[in-house]
């Protein structure tokens, strides 16, 4: 008995939309997804395109949508995927696609090299040999740097499929292993560039893209690093940052003047536009729609239970911290 | 007809490198089948040897001498040298430009023990170097995108030869299906080699051999095509890789009765005895029952180096053998056996990586090779581990360098493009107008199974005898083969029926390769000529095409700078 397997079909060049058509593969043992695409292409239907190259997982050609989900094709076994006798699969998303499972990949190319991903070394420094670098060092670029631009985190993005200007996941997690890296001069003018509108403070994380991700290189952990070193670098004049920062003080409290232990709705927007006459007036077309709708945060939160703890366990975070920075 | 000073077709270790090196001196075009960063320089694994002395006392000498012996002799020993003296350099520029290489206590690069070599010398970035080296080059390639024009998803249809020299290619576009001229002062071909051929292989899918099959129609020789390197640890029934860093970091291969086998083969060097001995140890065994359950493979053994060293030294190995086979090596053994590996065989160039034609060393003007596909010769009949990834590196920035010389003085000498396009359009045209009706897939399965079974690890005069009938008939069936899709967006069934009728054509010039060669040096092994012969066969094979497609051997000397052939014992 085979599996049914529904493959996306499209020509951009005569068909108005792509649909899906059914094969039946006999799914030899231990096959993998890639060897089963081969199957339909070589044995049944030899205009049925998708790319391919290393087939163990390390070029990044064969990423598409399985069930709804990216994965490489090489890298998953079919058995794994075939749910009821079935599996669908699909082109990456937020990419348009040119036939079958071949999207355009140029827009994920472009987001890319929009991080100036390359090393810019302080030319000032001359070394004869290699210049040094700690392992522990070298640690922090080490999972950005298994990143394999299969575009699987790009084409899950959540945020990419309403904004396609954001930077994305796998340029993120590229900008990461440069901020990081001890030999790179640029730091400051990176953090500046990747906290501007489109950057790190866009995504929200919802986790697809390192769930996706085939590769250590997990975009999220790398981006909340990216945030984490903005933020502790001054690069906080930005709303991004400021939401994050409005978000401790509403919670944590203010530093040495008590208060926290809950969420402000109302504090956290105007806090994270800048308090600012222009930054109030930004946020009014919204408020008023959410006042309209009823939508609005009460004007005085409600006082939770046992609020103390919650200042407490702020409190023990912030002295973890310090005893972590000695 | 596009126009640029330099064309580099393939976008690996090699040809970036090249690129770079010419970039903002003369205006670069790089055309690949993939994108850059697919390139399979990115699936090599366990490291770049250099003589960098970081982990323990090493020489350049050292490194010369053990790539010399590892070659089987048949290495040149003044490209050698060469390569071992410029290793050192090339690396610290790579890591200069942001290579994120593993370190040692010092924060010096690591570098770890491999076959065949006297010292730990394996630079490394876990067991993902040719990964790290790639995506460093590729982002290097970013940086110079102004003076690099990149054609990715175009595939080579011709070289462009007139007057005996090399005047640009001819290409199809992948995307839309329209071929295309380069003009150029210069042409570099980068294309790595041809794994493909066999069944049971470590090679991505595009390792067919495209630049030297297409340099070989355009009447360039091709030379020691018979030599195939074959890796002892393929993940069975698959063929993909597994690291030699397994053994440099203390793994064992045991057989069936549990034993350490290499004792017997390599008593010395034990595992990490070159690639040739240890394949045929395998082999061996394997033959003679000694499997593992009497089955075609052996154990790869791990465990006892610990879950920690495993997962920070062996990361991608243990995730490969849990996604192809469903083993943790932190548990269990993992099931290896023989698979095809490294081109050690290509087009003919000298040094410079300036195409040659024969032991004259007659120079093809402005034609270049670098990299897997070309032959310098720096491995002879056996590669040592680690050092393909070096002749990319060393290979890519000395024909950079050469190249560039070369177009600073060159012109646009003139190319008729209309025969041109006629030319490359016919390549296209034999096989969509022709109503054929044989299955390329067969075609293509009974190659791969014809290589692994009569041209593998062992060979025999019957064997090669029956492959050569075979593939004749073979390359008669391919006259009538099948295309099924007409279109021109995206046609991936031509551009697989175009890399079938180069492994095609290259499977018959390794077979000439081997019948001929009457002795076992390397990765060359006759059962029936079990010994090397240095009196009859010291020399390089050099294949001509001759006529419709039938091959003409000729030789060329071996360069003996300062080892002289002795009997290679570890």
């Amino acid at each position: 008995m085979g599996a049914k397997f529904f493959v996306s079909r499209y020509n951009s060049e005569v068909d108005a939309k792509a649909h899906l058509q059914e094969f039946t593969v006999v799914v030899p043992k231990g096959a993998t997804l890639l060897d089963c695409l081969n199957i339909i292409k070589w044995e049944q239907d030899g205009t049925f395109s998708f790319r391919m190259s290393c087939r163990s997982a390390i070029c990044g050609s064969c990423a598409v949508r399985v069930n709804g989900h990216a994965r490489l094709a090489c890298k998953t076994q079919a058995a794994d995927v075939i749910v009821d006798g079935e599996v669908t699969i699909e082109p990456l998303g937020n990419l348009p696609v040119i036939r079958d499972l071949i999207v355009d990949l140029e827009p994920f190319w472009e987001s890319l090299e929009r991080v100036k991903p390359w090393l810019v070394p302080d030319e000032t420094k001359k070394f004869d040999r290699e210049r040094l670098q700690s392992h522990h060092d070298q640690l922090k670029i080490d999972a950005a740097s298994t990143c394999i631009m299969c575009g699987s985190c790009y084409s899950d993005c959540n945020v990419l499929n309403v904004d396609k200007m954001f930077l994305g996941p796998a340029s993120l997690a590229k900008a990461q292993r440069f901020v990081f890296d001890t030999r790179d001069s640029e730091k400051e003018a990176r953090l500046d560039f990747l906290s501007q509108v489109n950057g790190m403070w866009d995504c929200t994380h919802c986790a697809e893209c390192s769930t996706r991700c085939p590769t250590e290189a997990k975009p999220l952990e790398r981006i909340i690093e990216l945030r984490q070193e903005a933020v502790n670098s001054g690069f906080t004049n930005n709303n991004g940052a400021r939401h994050v920062l409005g978000f401790r003080e509403s919670i944590g409290g203010f530093k040495g003047k008590g208060g926290g232990g809950m969420l402000n709705e109302n504090y956290l927007p105007l806090r994270s536009v800048g308090l600012s006459l222009g930054g109030m007036l930004s946020l009014l077309p919204v408020g008023i729609r959410m006042i309209m709708r009823g939508k609005n945060p009460p004007m005085i939160p409600h006082i939770i239970d046992k609020i103390g703890e919650v200042r407490k366990m702020f409190r023990r975070f912030d002295e973890y911290r310090k005893e972590g920075e000695k | 007809m596009r126009k640029h000073d330099v064309v580099i077709v393939g976008s690996g270790l090699a040809g970036l490198r090249a690129a770079i090196e010419m970039a903002g001196r003369v205006d670069v075009a790089v055309v690949t089948k993939v994108y850059p960063s697919r390139s399979h320089s990115g699936a090599a694994q366990g490291g770049v040897a250099a003589a960098m002395a970081n982990s323990s006392e090493d020489s350049v000498e050292s490194h010369f001498f053990d790539t010399v012996k590892g070659s089987d002799y048949l290495g040149d020993q003044d490209a050698i040298e060469m390569m071992t003296k410029d290793a050192p350099v090339t690396i610290t520029e790579l890591e200069k430009m942001g290579c994120v290489f593993s370190r040692d206590e010092q924060g010096r690069i690591a570098q770890r023990e491999f076959g065949g070599h006297s010292h730990p010398r394996a630079c490394y970035a876990a067991d993902r170097t040719g990964h790290a080296l790639l995506h460093t080059l590729f982002e290097q390639s970013m940086k110079y995108k102004k003076n690099i024009t990149f054609y990715s998803e175009f595939y080579l249809l011709t070289l462009i030869m007139e007057e005996g020299t090399a005047r640009g290619i001819t290409m199809m576009n992948i995307k839309n299906g329209d071929v295309e001229v380069i003009h150029a002062k210069t042409v570099l071909f980068a294309t790595g080699g041809y794994g493909r051929a066999f069944k049971i292989t470590s090679n991505a899918f595009a390792c067919t051999g495209d630049g030297i099959m297409t340099a070989y129609r355009a009447g360039v020789p091709v030379e020691d095509m018979e030599f195939v390197q074959f890796h002892p640890t393929g993940l069975y029934g698959q063929g993909i890789l597994m690291s030699e860093a397994c053994r440099g970091e203390g793994g064992y291969l045991l057989n069936g009765k549990g034993e350490r086998f290499m004792e017997k083969y390599a008593k010395s060097k034990m595992e990490l005895a070159p690639r040739d001995i240890v394949s045929r140890a395998e082999q061996t065994e394997i033959n003679e029952g000694r499997g593992i359950d009497g089955k075609d493979f052996i154990n790869l053994e791990l465990r006892h180096l610990g879950r920690e060293k495993i997962l920070e030294r062996l990361p991608q190995i243990r995730q490969l053998a849990i996604d192809f086979l469903g083993v943790d090596c932190i548990d269990h053994p993992i099931p290896i056996q023989p698979t095809a590996h490294y081109s050690m065989g290509g087009i003919p160039v000298d040094v410079d990586c300036h195409v040659i034609t024969d032991a004259e060393k007659t120079k093809v003007p402005g034609f270049y090779a670098a990299g897997e596909c070309a032959c310098v010769s720096v491995h002879g009949a056996n590669r040592l581990g680690t050092n393909s990834l070096l002749d990319a590196s060393v290979f890519g920035r000395r024909a950079g360098k050469a190249a560039l010389e070369f177009t600073l003085k060159a012109k646009h000498e003139k190319i008729s493009e209309a025969d041109e396009m006629r030319k490359a359009k016919k390549r296209l045209d034999d096989l969509l107008v022709t109503p054929g009706t044989e299955s390329a897939n067969d075609i293509r399965t009974e190659l791969k199974e014809t290589m692994s079974t009569h041209v593998g690890v062992y060979r025999t005069e019957e064997g090669l005898r029956f492959a050569q009938g075979k593939l004749k008939a073979l390359r008669h069936r391919f006259k009538n083969v099948r295309v099924t899709d007409k279109g021109k967006l995206f046609n991936t069934e031509i551009i697989e029926a175009l890399e079938l009728s180069n492994m095609l054509e290259y499977s018959e010039v390794i077979v000439a390769g081997a019948m001929a060669r009457k002795e076992s040096r390397g990765g060359h092994a006759r059962v029936d000529y079990p010994k090397r012969d240095d009196v009859n066969f010291l020399r390089h094979t050099l294949a001509h095409r001759i006529g419709d497609g039938a091959v003409r051997l000729k030789y060329k000397p071996v360069s003996i700078t300062k080892y002289q052939p002795e009997e290679r014992k570890y």
